[in-house]
C-alpha cells in the first residue's frame, strides 16, 4: 500500500469522486489557480476546469450560501474553508441554512453538501487563528461531523461525505496535512459513525479524535513502558457518535480517559463522559477523566501554546490517576 | 515479603478484639481461607482467616491480649522469613517517598489508630489486610509495581466507597461490600478489590441463610414521621423528670390454660414449642393490632414500624443478648420455635452475627424459668417496649364468686413514655392478654 500524505490523501478522494460524480464540484478561496491554501486541491484546476473548481472571492458568507444554494438543486458541492477559523463567517448559512433546509421544507429540499478545511491549535497562529470548533458544530442537528485523524481515514470520510445527501462537516487538522500514512488506491469508503479502536488495550480506553490521536498513540507508547496497555479508540465521527464502540471499550477496560484538543467547557468530551455515566455506570472503576486545552485563548509565546495544548505528562497522568496509581 | 494481619472490624461497633486463641502458630503454614485466631468482640466470637498463602511469621498479640480494630496483630510471608518490628516490611516495598507526616490517612477515620506500642508500620498500609499492599498493573510477570495513591483524606461520613463496576460485581457475587476495604482514593473499593476478595474466596464466607421458613409477604420499609407537637412537650418534659428513657410498666395476669393446650398438643406432634414461643407470637400479633406502639424514637423523630420484629432476651455467661424474630406475626409456631431455639443456641455460642440481633420494635423477656413470678425489665433502645414475662403458676384467683387454682402468668409492659402513652400501652397488653387466653385468635 503506497505512503501518501494526509492532504495527498484528500486530494483523491477529491479527485476520485469528481471523476466519479460529474454533479461535484469544488468551491472556495485560492482552489484554482493557487492550487490550495495547503495544497489540496493541487492539480484539480488543470484536470476538471474551471467550471468545476471554482476560486471564490474572500466571501465566506457568500461562496457558503452559493454551495447551498447548488446543493438543494441537485449539485454536489465542496465547499473549502481556508481554515474554520474563517467559516465564523459563514456560520448563519451552515447552522441556520444547511442544518435545517431539509426539516424546514419537510424533506422536500436535500442540501448534500461538504464543508472542509484546516482547524485545530498550534503552529504559533495564536488565539484567532488556533482553536477547535468541534463542539460548536457537533451541537447542532441536522449536519453531520468527521475529524479524521489518519491518511486512510481522511480519504474514506471525505468521500463518504460527497455521497451523504446531508450537509457532512469535514475537519483536516492543518497540523496532519504532512503527516504520512498508508493509503489504499481506488475506492475507499469509510462510514460517517463510525470509531475505529487504533491500538488493543485492557488497563484504560483512550477516546480521541483528530489530532490528538498522535498525542495519545505516544502517550500510550510511554505507558506501555510501564506495564499499561491503553486502548485507543479513535471517534474519526463526532456526530454521530458512535455509542456502540465508546461503550463497548469502556465495558472492557473500565476507564476512561478522553482526549480532546479544544477547551473543557462544553467540551465534545463533556457529551462523551456523559454517554459514559448513563450507559456504562455499572461497568466503570473509577471517573471519566478529560485531557483538553486550557481554558483560555492561544497564546501566541511557543512556551505557552505548548503549556496550553494538551501534553504528554496531562495524558499519561490522567491514566495513572484512573488507574489508581500514584501520579508523577 | 512479610505482611502485617490486622485486628479485622467484625461488627460495625467493634473498636477492639481479643484474641481468645491462635488456632495457628508461628511457623505454621498457612492456606488463604484458613482460620488463624478467635476474636472476642463486643457481642461475639468470630473467627479470623488469612487473605493469603504463606506462613505465620511472628505472633503481636498474645492470647488473652486485646487490640484496637486494625493494629496489626501478627506477620506472615515466607517461610523462614525475618520479621523487623521496626521497619515493617509493607514500607520497604515503597520505592516512592511517603507523603508526609500531617493529616490522617482516610482509614483512621473508620477505626482506631493501631497502638502506639506496636510500632505501626507507616499509616498508608496500616489497614489494608485483604488489598494486597501494592498493587501490580497486568497480570504480566515482571509487570511494574507501583505503590497506590493514599495520599488523600477521607471526609469521614461514613460512607462506604466502592466504584459502580465494583458494586455490580459485588452484587453479581453475592459479595458484601461492608466487609471489604478499598484499595482506591479514600477507601474506594475497586475492581481489583472484588478480584481479590473473590479468590480469596470470600463468597464462601458468605454467611449461610439461616434455615426459616420463606415469607411471601414483602416486609414494608419503616416510615420516619415528625413527632407532633404535643409530643415532643411530652417527651421533653418526661425526660426532665427521668433522663434517658422514661419508663413507665403496666402489668396483668394472663391465665394461660389454653395457651399450655397449645403447647401440649405440639408436643404430642413431637415438635417442641414453649410457652415463651407462643408469648412471642401472640407479642408480635398484638403488636400488628395496635401499631401504636410498634414504634422507635430517633432524634426527634419517630419511626413508625410495618413489620412484627420481636427480640427475645437470652441470658448468657457474661450477660445477655438479644436475637430478633423477624415476622414473627406470620410464622408458624414450630418454625418460630426452631428459630427462636437456633438464636438461643448460637448466642450462647456467641455466635450470632450482627443482623441476627439488631433491629427489632419490642422484646420479650422471660424468667419464668427462673421461677420469677414477676419482674419488670429495661428498654432495650432504640426499641419503645419490652414485656417481661414471669412463670405460669397455679395461683388463687376468683372466677364465679368462688376462689379457684388457675394457671397465671404475669406480663409486664415496660414502655417509653416519650412516644407511648399508658392508655396505648394498656391496649397492647390487654390485646396480648386476650391472644393467649384464647390462642384460638392467633389464627386470625
Amino acid at each position: 500500500m503506497p505512503e501518501i500524505m494526509y492532504r495527498e490523501a484528500l486530494n483523491q478522494a477529491l479527485a476520485e469522486e469528481m471523476e466519479r460524480d460529474a454533479n461535484v464540484f469544488l468551491i472556495g478561496e485560492e482552489v484554482g489557480k493557487y492550487q490550495g491554501a495547503f495544497k489540496v486541491s493541487q492539480g484539480l484546476l488543470q484536470r476538471f476546469g474551471s467550471a468545476r473548481v471554482v476560486d471564490a472571492p474572500i466571501s465566506e458568507l457568500g461562496f457558503t450560501g452559493l454551495g447551498i444554494g447548488a446543493a438543494m438543486v441537485g449539485l454536489r458541492p465542496v465547499v473549502e474553508m481556508m481554515t474554520f477559523n474563517f467559516a465564523i463567517l459563514a456560520m448563519d448559512q451552515i447552522l441556520n441554512g444547511a442544518a435545517k433546509i431539509r426539516h424546514m421544507s419537510g424533506g422536500q429540499l436535500r442540501v448534500p453538501i461538504v464543508i472542509r478545511g484546516p482547524e485545530g491549535t498550534g503552529g504559533r497562529l495564536s488565539s484567532q487563528h488556533s482553536q477547535v470548533f468541534d463542539s460548536i458544530y457537533s451541537n447542532f442537528p441536522g449536519i453531520k461531523v468527521v475529524a479524521p485523524a489518519t491518511p486512510k481515514d481522511a480519504k474514506g470520510l471525505l468521500k463518504t461525505a460527497i455521497r451523504d445527501d446531508n450537509p457532512v462537516i469535514v475537519f483536516e487538522a492543518e497540523r496532519l496535512y504532512a503527516v504520512k500514512g498508508e493509503v489504499p488506491e481506488g475506492e475507499l469508503l469509510i462510514p460517517i459513525g463510525k470509531a475505529e479502536v487504533k491500538r488493543e488495550g485492557k488497563d484504560v480506553s483512550l477516546i480521541t479524535w483528530s489530532r490528538m490521536y498522535y498525542y495519545v498513540e505516544q502517550a500510550a507508547a510511554e505507558l506501555e513502558k510501564e506495564g499499561i496497555h491503553p486502548e485507543i479508540l479513535d471517534l474519526r465521527s463526532l456526530r454521530p457518535l458512535d455509542e456502540e464502540a465508546i461503550l463497548a471499550t469502556a465495558r472492557k477496560t473500565n476507564r476512561v480517559v478522553i482526549v480532546e484538543e479544544g477547551w473543557p467547557h462544553v467540551g465534545m468530551g463533556a457529551q462523551i463522559a456523559d454517554l459514559l455515566q448513563h450507559k456504562a455506570f455499572d461497568y466503570l472503576d473509577a471517573p471519566v477523566l478529560r485531557v483538553s486545552g486550557l481554558d483560555v485563548n492561544m497564546s501566541y509565546a511557543a512556551n505557552l501554546e505548548n503549556l496550553i495544548q494538551p501534553t504528554l505528562a496531562r495524558i499519561v497522568g490522567a491514566v495513572k490517576k484512573v488507574l489508581y496509581l500514584e501520579e508523577k | 515479603m512479610a505482611t502485617a494481619i490486622q485486628m479485622p472490624a467484625l461488627s460495625p461497633t467493634m473498636t477492639e478484639g481479643k484474641i481468645t486463641k491462635w488456632l495457628k502458630k508461628e511457623g505454621d503454614k498457612i492456606a488463604a481461607g484458613d482460620a488463624i485466631a478467635e476474636v472476642e468482640t463486643d457481642k461475639s466470637n468470630l473467627e479470623v482467616e488469612a487473605y493469603d498463602d504463606g506462613y505465620l511469621l511472628k505472633v503481636l498479640i498474645k492470647e488473652g491480649d486485646t487490640a484496637p480494630v486494625g493494629a496489626p496483630i501478627a506477620y506472615f510471608g515466607e517461610k523462614g522469613e525475618k520479621v523487623s518490628l521496626e521497619a515493617p516490611a509493607p514500607a520497604a516495598a515503597a520505592p516512592e517517598p511517603r507523603p508526609p507526616a500531617g493529616p490522617p490517612p482516610s482509614e483512621v477515620k473508620r477505626a482506631p489508630a493501631p497502638p502506639v506500642t506496636a510500632a505501626p508500620p507507616p499509616p498508608t498500609e496500616v489497614k489494608r489486610a485483604p488489598a494486597p499492599p501494592v498493587a501490580k498493573v497486568g497480570p504480566e510477570p515482571g509487570g511494574q509495581v507501583v505503590p497506590l495513591r493514599r495520599a488523600e483524606v477521607a471526609e469521614g461520613d461514613g460512607r462506604l466507597r466502592a466504584s459502580p463496576l465494583a458494586k455490580k460485581m459485588a452484587h453479581d457475587q453475592g459479595l458484601d461490600l461492608s466487609g471489604l476495604q478499598g484499595s482506591g482514593p479514600q477507601g474506594r473499593i475497586i475492581k481489583r478489590d472484588i478480584e481479590a476478595a473473590i479468590s480469596q474466596g470470600a463468597t464462601a464466607r458468605k454467611a449461610a441463610p439461616i434455615a426459616m421458613p420463606q415469607l411471601l409477604l414483602e416486609r414494608r420499609s419503616p416510615e420516619t414521621l415528625p413527632l407532633s407537637s404535643m409530643r415532643r412537650v411530652i417527651a421533653q418534659r418526661l425526660t426532665e423528670v427521668k433522663p434517658g428513657v422514661p419508663h413507665f410498666y403496666l402489668t396483668v395476669d394472663i391465665e394461660m390454660a389454653e395457651a399450655l393446650k397449645i403447647r401440649d398438643e405440639a408436643n404430642a406432634l413431637e415438635t417442641k414449642v414453649s410457652v415463651n414461643d407462643i408469648v412471642v407470637k401472640a407479642a408480635a400479633i398484638a403488636l400488628r393490632r395496635v401499631p401504636k406502639v410498634n414504634v422507635s424514637l430517633q432524634g426527634d423523630r419517630m419511626v413508625q414500624y410495618y413489620t412484627a420484629d420481636v427480640g427475645i432476651a437470652v441470658a448468657i455467661d457474661e450477660g445477655l443478648i438479644t436475637p430478633v424474630i423477624r415476622d414473627a406475626d406470620v410464622k408458624g409456631l414450630s418454625a418460630l420455635a426452631a428459630e427462636a431455639r437456633d438464636l438461643a443456641a448460637r448466642a450462647r455460642k456467641r455466635s450470632l452475627r450482627h443482623e441476627e440481633y439488631t433491629g427489632g420494635s419490642i422484646t420479650v423477656s422471660n424468667l419464668g424459668m427462673f421461677g420469677i413470678d414477676w419482674f419488670v425489665a429495661v428498654i432495650n433502645p432504640p426499641q419503645a417496649a419490652i414485656v417481661a414475662v414471669g412463670a405460669v403458676t397455679e395461683r388463687p384467683v376468683v372466677r364465679d364468686g368462688q376462689v379457684v387454682a388457675r394457671q397465671m402468668m404475669s406480663a409486664t409492659l415496660s414502655g417509653d413514655h416519650r412516644i407511648i402513652d399508658g392508655a396505648l400501652g394498656a391496649q397492647y397488653l390487654r390485646e396480648l392478654k386476650a391472644l393467649l387466653e384464647h390462642p384460638m385468635r392467633l389464627l386470625f
